[in-house]
């Protein structure tokens, strides 16, 4: 059924979150800490486990993929909300701190790309070794 | 008469409202991505486009802080662009997710996290300084809206800057977003940006949720699971590290 997949997701959600806000308070820190990290790494092991056990069921998987697909809709909504025109209020010194960041942030995607690349590489004969195994 | 009733239906039904008001945005989005971009353009680029430009608009005309949604008649998009349908959305994104690439990218994924909120607090910091800002509460908080525009204020908040300084912090945070949901689709074959690694570590780097959500669904909706994931973690460092270590590291500099 349609609502196993929907309530598998809330339940994903509802329990990261939860996490999160416990790891805030656990740290000390005002916000929620990787709450909807937690929520997708649970729906990614829980629907693998029940994968492998080869009970997901069609209509259950629609119940999470239609909440996948509606997903650009929500984030055309959320930009719609967002407060643009506080954004250009905030002046100069705003825009240009603004932008500075994600230029810099741009920027290193390639950077770091090959920071881990080697790592990965360096890696990779232990994987090897243990196939061979 | 008319208005009357439209107002109240709108209201009423105020999510079913915002379905059809995307819905509506989406096709013209797409219509103009196929016909004038040749679907270069990503449609959802452009439907997020014309969604920060009615926000722009909403914001000047209402003089509120929530884009169209101070609009009454447009209240519904609250519900359908709010914190809680965002992440229910995107957690359902991760169904599917290649755990392997993941792995893979972990560590990458980690690291770009902590670099993300270096770069970004010293940007901040550094226009502040080049805008006459020398103490060290107004440039960490600067610096800290910067990282995201809930850091800022939180940071701001915990060292006790002033209000005029909490409020650049936030609309610095509010371009980085803005910025990043317009740029993203723009920028992303000269950075790479077109593998779950890449896009892990440019969730890492970014890192304000929603300029990351935005600028990912803007360029590939493939990618916005795996930058999502790294995302999720930023704010809290930003939160964690702003009030504390990165604050005594710019008193120290800067007294």
């Amino acid at each position: 059924m349609i609502i196993y997949g929907v309530a598998l997701l809330s339940i994903c959600t509802l329990t990261g979150i939860f996490i999160g806000e416990v790891l805030g308070k656990l740290i000390g820190v005002p916000a929620n800490v990787g709450g909807v990290g937690i929520a997708m790494l649970m729906l990614i092991f829980l629907s693998s486990w029940i994968g492998k056990h080869g009970k997901f069921h069609p209509k259950t998987e629609q119940g999470v993929e239609f909440w996948s697909a509606i997903y650009i809709p929500i984030v055309v909504a959320m930009a719609a909300q967002q407060n643009v025109a506080g954004a250009l209020k905030g002046g100069p010194a705003a825009i240009l701190a603004g932008f500075l960041a994600i230029a810099i942030a741009f920027a290193l995607v390639p950077v770091l790309n090959k920071v881990g690349r080697k790592k990965a590489v360096a890696s990779a004969p232990n994987q090897l070794a243990s196939v061979q195994r | 008469m008319i208005i009357e009733s439209l107002s109240k239906v709108t209201q009423a039904y105020g999510m079913i409202s915002a379905f059809a008001l995307i819905g509506v945005t989406m096709w013209v989005s797409y219509w103009l991505s196929a016909k004038l971009t040749k679907g270069r353009l990503h449609g959802s680029a452009i439907a997020i486009f014309f969604g920060l430009l009615l926000a722009y608009i909403g914001g000047v005309t209402t003089g509120g802080q929530k884009g169209l949604v101070d609009i009454p008649l447009l209240s519904g998009l609250g519900i359908l662009g709010g914190a809680m349908l965002r992440d229910f959305a995107i957690a359902a994104t991760a169904f599917g997710v290649n755990v392997d690439e993941l792995k893979e990218a972990g560590l990458a994924g980690v690291l770009s996290l902590f670099v993300g909120v270096g770069t970004s607090f010293i940007a901040g910091v550094a226009v502040a300084l080049a805008f006459g800002y020398t103490d060290a509460v107004s440039l960490t908080t600067i610096g800290a809206g910067a990282v995201t525009y809930i850091v800022g204020p939180v940071t701001g908040a915990a060292i006790g800057a002033s209000s005029e300084v909490m409020a650049l912090s936030i609309a610095a945070g509010l371009v980085k977003a803005i910025v990043a949901m317009v740029a993203t689709p723009f920028v992303a074959r000269y950075i790479g940006l077109d593998n779950p690694r890449t896009a892990v570590i440019f969730g890492g780097l970014v890192g304000t949720s929603s300029g990351v959500a935005g600028g990912l669904a803007a360029t590939d909706p493939k990618l916005v699971p795996y930058g999502c994931l790294t995302a999720a973690f930023y704010t809290a460092i930003g939160c964690l590290l702003g009030p504390s270590l990165l604050f005594l590291v710019t008193r120290a500099i800067f007294g």
